[in-house]
């Protein structure tokens, strides 16, 4: 059987760590994944964008403060609007939630500690194009690693943009209402602070972070189809 | 113009940084009640007179300063002069 691969953006800012690894995951789950440096200030053709984790700007002011006005925030932001499928990981919700492409900020963990470890989350939603290859409830685990990944949603933060969680008792940074993914209202863009491409080869630990990125392909590979048709 | 903005976590907002240092002032024996820590900027603003620069500033605040979610900004100008 031939799929289609649909192409999928991987932005690089400077102080990004995990754009080669997310690259990667997503052709391990089906994708062509294309770089794309923070400075270009046009996508080129692709089915979806991911915002990979690191330290854009050393982190400096606050996390995803600075990268929020790369020249590319404004084609990624154009894309979202137009539907197109966008998650960010790690700094890359952080930059999302800077940008106002998702609601709610994060903040040094509670602990002020650097944590890095496998967390247990829980899937709230299967009907996104993030989670679809999920049973509704499962437990995923994979891991975090962050220093400032307490999120903190605005006051009126809909229960259904709430799309992971983590299970109970396993909150590794304060988070508040136990939120490890969330959705834009319109539930094409998520973000999430445990790292789905560091979790693709059960050999290293657990696969199913490949759920989440193979869901993402999914959805990439529709669009490509409607786009073609 | 000289200008410095006060970047401060509102109010109710979880400050774990502040914590950890009334923490420790209480080890040193010092009694307190409540330390939050916040962010200072200090800025050198070309603007032709201050309602001109304190708007300015209050734009830079919104923008990129200040995320007004979690935290308030408080905005010294230096009036006499560059």
């Amino acid at each position: 059987m031939t799929e289609r691969r649909p192409r999928i953006a991987v932005i690089v800012f400077p102080g990004s760590n995990d754009d080669r690894d997310a690259a990667w995951a997503l052709s391990a789950v089906g994708a062509d994944s294309q770089l794309v440096w923070h400075a270009d200030p046009e996508l080129p053709r692709v089915d979806a964008v991911v915002l990979p984790g690191g330290f854009s700007y050393g982190d400096y002011l606050r996390c995803g403060a600075i990268a929020r006005f790369a020249p590319i925030m404004e084609a990624v932001a154009r894309f979202a609007a137009a539907g197109g499928p966008v998650l960010g990981v790690c700094n890359g919700f952080q930059i999302l939630c800077e940008a106002g492409l998702l609601p709610g900020v994060l903040r040094p963990n509670e602990s002020l500690s650097f944590v890095c470890r496998d967390v247990p989350l829980v899937v709230e939603r299967t009907d996104t194009p993030f989670t679809a290859r999920c049973e509704l409830g499962e437990t995923l685990t994979i891991p975090v690693k962050h220093g400032e990944g307490c999120y903190h949603p605005p006051d009126d933060l809909p229960e259904e943009q709430i799309a992971l969680r983590y299970a109970p008792g396993e909150n590794p940074n304060g988070s508040e209402r136990d939120i490890a993914g969330v959705l834009n209202a319109e539930g094409n863009v998520m973000g999430l602070m445990p790292h789905p491409e560091h979790a693709v080869d059960p050999l290293l630990g657990s696969g199913d972070g490949g759920l989440i990125l193979a869901s993402l392909v999914d959805a990439a590979r529709e669009r490509s189809y409607t786009r073609a048709s | 113009m000289k200008a410095t903005v006060l970047v401060r976590p509102k109010g109710g907002i979880l400050d774990p940084q502040g914590e950890a240092v009334e923490r420790s002032l209480r080890q040193l024996g010092f009694e307190v009640a409540q330390a939050r820590v916040g962010r200072v900027i200090d800025l050198e603003v070309d603007a032709p007179n201050a309602e001109e620069a304190r708007t300015q500033l209050e734009r830079m605040c919104e923008n990129l300063l200040a995320n007004p979610l979690i935290e308030s900004y408080e905005i010294e100008l230096e009036e006499h002069g560059a």
